[in-house]
């Protein structure tokens, strides 16, 4: 049932060097419902890695976890040490806003905030303290998020005002200008038109030279066009009934579509799933 | 370029317990926000507090005892408030019996579609008005219009029904019956507001059910949805009740101040909230406090009965 | 059951047929009454309505026309001295509203940021929710005598300040609900993203989240003001009343309800006048107050 040995030999053939957030033994609990099991998982430096599986696999809850966004669910619990840089994010003298100052997120749902374009991009670099030119900051993050050109002559307007996959990107942008380390991405495409799908794939790309990017998404093309490594969860009936999540093997992402160790992963990837 | 703050060589540890004023301003502000959700409720309190302590003399001398003697006697300091709670409790019940009928045909025509929108959501804002008009201006209406129009339709009801105790008085000018009136029309948003409310959470599918059954609207209506929506109803006028037991002008204005209690509805009555108003100008020492003690009664009446329509209202909201 | 346009029919269907006839006539006839019922209630609902806008407009601007700008501007009169004005209680009016507000406000908004922001349905906020819906309920007049026995027996003297407090407690409630109410309108997204970009609570709510809210705080506090500015009873053992300008929010203050409560019950004929002509203004103003809660709450941003 459990596959924690296949991921490791990935990591010790990347060149990424030191992982950035190291997962060792996660177990995820809303209440006394276990979502998550047992998941150990190094994500590599500047590299993508995507998260697959089929829906209820907790792929969405453990990615949630590396920025202690579940700290907002009453009643969600981590077991099991989750580290970022050797520092173990749940430790009590870490502040939960330090860490998702570090680790960006980039949501299901386009969320821009009901201000003007500008203002959604400067206003989290502020309140992170950057005191540079604003002007030059906005630019260079609409820039990195291929959305310049576009809004260039309207950035007073409301970013609400923006099409889904404009607000998706602006929302990138203002995820770029904190300048995290590392940034989580849950599905970020799922509620985007093909073209504009396409354009965030290609972003996607780009941000990996500056950035580690950790891509929870549905879709499998997605997964084998951006992402370097592949993780694949699945979800079992546990001995009271109710489904978790686990992971069943993680890999660089051609050995996952080309050639996985398992079956069940041969059988979603092929689309023979279910 | 990069943020400030970020340094990479900090480790999450070291900017986690660096000095950071939005972190200090962020916990300074939770704790305010804390201590004034705990406030609501200290006011609360506070309230209960203050009028006990003020009413304390009154409790101690006269005790229980008050709630049942009809002497309201400055000069010899002998107070007791039967016919204010009696005053209270009947103008309110009586305001309710009007009231109810009422506001609940008004809350179902509100919430059917007998007439265009055009015309009901104008008829709905209209009856919104209803609940803005201050209270003083119902008493003052009450004195001018109402009770000078209604006193020859009850000289009427008192000459036909005199012989039952409640109609035995010629009505006077300023009586328990009139003002309940005045409460009624000033109850009635209330109940309709929120009897409205229940009776459109009702779900379609009970209404079409009944529709399916070859049900006319009518029957729909007295037979499926007034009773699914009873206890959005029955809320409703607990919390009419609760208002109708604390309304202070109308009843001070109308009902004519009597310290006695009279079978007849169209005599002068009081109410504990009328004396108050009335009396409180003048009052000092027991007599202040035994003011004091008439609110405390007034607060825990009104606050059983609008803790058990909350009961009523969440049970229904809980239902939809 | 076979109906009446079946060409095979036997006697027997036609009598039965007869009976549905006459049932469907008497259910028919029921739906009419009730029917006609309803609209009745709803005419006697609106009669009184009716009735005192009719008699406010014409008691109240006829005075407001024939002594047009002396009502604003003089004091009230003695008995038995024809004209006169309420400017000191309207200035009065708006001064305890105010106060009221100033108190109110700050409070509501935090509470309500504390229920929906941090409590999220905990036992606090449970609890705080029950203590509003019971504070909604308090007799508006024990309002008054609270405010009696902390300010008005504390400071020696009644006063706009006690008034205003008094007031503070029946609009408190208000502003909490109707600030919870719009705090919830926000999307979660828009939290997840305030969390996201390592917003605190404090920067989030108040660069975010209030502002996007604020429509309805704003329709929280018309609405509160628009309650204030009628109630009478808080203000008659606070605020009092005074003939003259009060000087100082320290004086006993006159405010428009008070005086309408002490001229509509005077034996005199001008004071009765004033009375409508004050209650007018009151009806006035908090209709406009109402209005411009309901535009400002179709104004919100999501």
């Amino acid at each position: 049932m459990m596959n924690s040995s296949t991921y490791s030999d990935a990591i010790d053939n990347s060149a990424a060097g030191h992982p950035v957030i190291r997962t060792e033994n996660v177990s995820i609990f809303y209440g006394n419902f276990q979502a998550v099991r047992n998941v150990f998982l190094d994500i590599p430096k500047n590299k993508v890695v995507a998260f697959i599986g089929p829906s209820g696999c907790g792929k969405s809850t453990l990615l949630r976890c590396y920025n202690r966004l579940n700290d907002l669910i009453p009643g969600a619990r981590v077991e099991g040490k989750i580290t970022y840089q050797n520092i173990d994010l749940y430790d009590p003298k870490v502040d939960p806003v330090e860490v998702r100052r570090r680790i960006g997120m980039v949501f299901q749902r386009p969320n821009p905030f009901p201000k003007s374009i500008y203002e959604n991009i400067a206003f989290g670099a502020r309140i992170n303290g950057y005191k540079g030119d604003m002007d030059e900051l906005v630019e260079r993050s609409l820039r990195s998020a291929a959305l310049w050109d576009e809004v260039k002559d309207k950035l007073k307007e409301s970013g609400l005002s923006l099409s889904g996959g404009q607000q998706q990107r602006l929302c990138i942008a203002r995820t770029v200008a904190i300048e995290p380390e590392v940034i989580l991405m849950d599905e970020p495409c799922s509620a985007l038109d093909p073209i504009s799908t396409l354009r965030v794939e290609d972003l996607i790309h780009d941000l990996k030279q500056r950035f580690t990017i950790i891509i929870v998404t549905h879709n499998m093309q997605q997964a084998s066009r951006v992402a370097d490594y592949t993780a694949f969860f699945n979800a079992e009936a546990g001995e009271t009934g109710s489904r978790f999540g686990y992971l069943v093997e993680y890999d660089k992402t051609e050995h996952i579509f080309n050639a996985p160790k398992e079956k069940s992963t041969q059988d979603y990837v092929s689309g023979r799933f279910g | 370029m990069t943020l400030q703050t970020i340094a990479p060589e900090e480790t999450l540890i070291q900017s986690s317990q660096k000095f950071n004023l939005p972190r200090l301003i962020n916990r300074l502000f939770y704790w305010l926000t804390v201590l004034l959700a705990v406030g609501v409720g200290v006011i609360l309190l506070w309230i209960t507090y203050s009028l006990l302590s003020i009413a304390f003399p009154a409790i101690a001398q006269f005790n229980i005892g008050f709630l049942f003697t009809q002497v309201w006697n400055p000069v010899q300091e002998l107070y007791g408030a039967l016919p204010q709670i009696y005053g209270t409790i009947v103008s309110s019940i009586i305001a309710l019996l009007f009231a109810i009928p009422l506001g609940v045909g008004v809350a179902i025509f509100l919430s059917e579609n007998f007439l265009p929108s055009k015309v009901l959501t104008p008829i709905a804002f209209l009856v919104e008005l209803l609940a803005a008009i201050p209270s003083v201006v119902y008493g003052m209406w009450g004195i001018f219009v109402f009770i000078p129009f209604i006193l020859p339709l009850l000289q009427l009801i008192h000459q036909w029904f005199g012989w039952i105790p409640l109609f035995s008085t010629s009505p006077s000018t300023r009586q328990m019956f009139a003002t309940a009136m005045v409460l009624a029309i000033m109850i009635l948003p209330t109940i309709i507001a929120i009897s409205r409310d229940a009776l459109i959470s009702v779900p379609p599918q009970l209404r079409q059910g009944a529709y399916g059954l070859g049900a006319t609207r009518w029957e729909a209506i007295t037979q499926v949805l007034v009773p699914a929506a009873l206890s959005g109803i029955i809320g409703s006028i607990m919390l009419a009740l609760g208002r109708a037991l604390g309304e202070t002008m109308a009843a001070a204005m109308l009902i004519g101040n009597a310290n006695r209690v009279n079978i007849s509805l169209f005599a002068p009555a009081s109410t504990i909230s009328a004396l108050i108003a009335n009396q409180f100008g003048e009052a000092s020492g027991l007599q202040r406090s035994s003011l004091f003690y008439l609110a405390l009664i007034l607060m825990i009446l009104t606050l059983v009965v609008n803790m058990l329509a909350e009961f009523i209202v969440s049970r229904f909201q809980q239902v939809e | 059951m076979s109906s009446p346009n079946q060409p095979d029919l036997n006697p027997g269907d036609f009598a039965s047929s007869e009976i549905n006839y006459s049932v469907a006539q008497g259910r028919k006839v029921f739906g009419n009454v009730m029917t006609g019922l309803v609209l009745f209630c709803v005419a006697l609902a609106l009669l009184p309505l009716g009735s005192i806008l009719f008699m406010l407009l014409t008691n109240g601007l006829s005075r407001l026309f024939t002594d047009f700008p002396s009502v604003f501007t003089e004091l009230p009169p003695p008995p038995l001295v024809d004209g006169g004005g309420f400017r000191n209680a309207i200035i009065g009016t708006l001064v305890t509203c105010f106060i009221g507000a100033l108190i109110s406000v700050p409070f509501g908004v935090l509470t309500a940021i504390y229920t929906v922001e941090f409590g999220q349905g905990n036992r606090l906020s449970q609890f705080v929710r029950f203590c509003t819906n019971v504070l909604s309920g308090v007799p508006s007049i024990i309002a008054g005598l609270f405010a009696y026995g902390i300010v008005v027996l504390a400071m020696g003297t009644f006063s706009a300040i006690a008034g205003g407090v008094a007031l503070s407690v029946l609009m408190l409630p208000i502003i909490i609900r109707t600030t919870e109410e719009g705090l919830k309108s926000i999307p979660r997204e828009v939290r997840q993203g305030l969390v996201g970009i390592g917003a605190t609570n404090f920067q989030g709510v108040f660069s975010v989240i209030l502002p996007a809210a604020l429509p309805f705080v704003a329709t929280g506090v018309t609405l509160a003001l628009a309650r204030a500015a009628g109630e009478t009873a808080p203000l008659l053992f606070t605020a009092l009343f005074n003939q003259f300008d009060a000087r100082s929010l320290r004086e006993p203050t006159a405010t428009l309800s008070v005086l309408i409560y002490n001229y509509a019950i005077a034996p005199y004929k001008n004071q009765n006048e004033l009375a409508w002509a004050a209650a007018l203004i009151v009806v006035l103003m908090i209709l406009s107050v109402s209005i411009l809660a309901r535009t400002l709450t179709s104004r919100k941003v999501y």
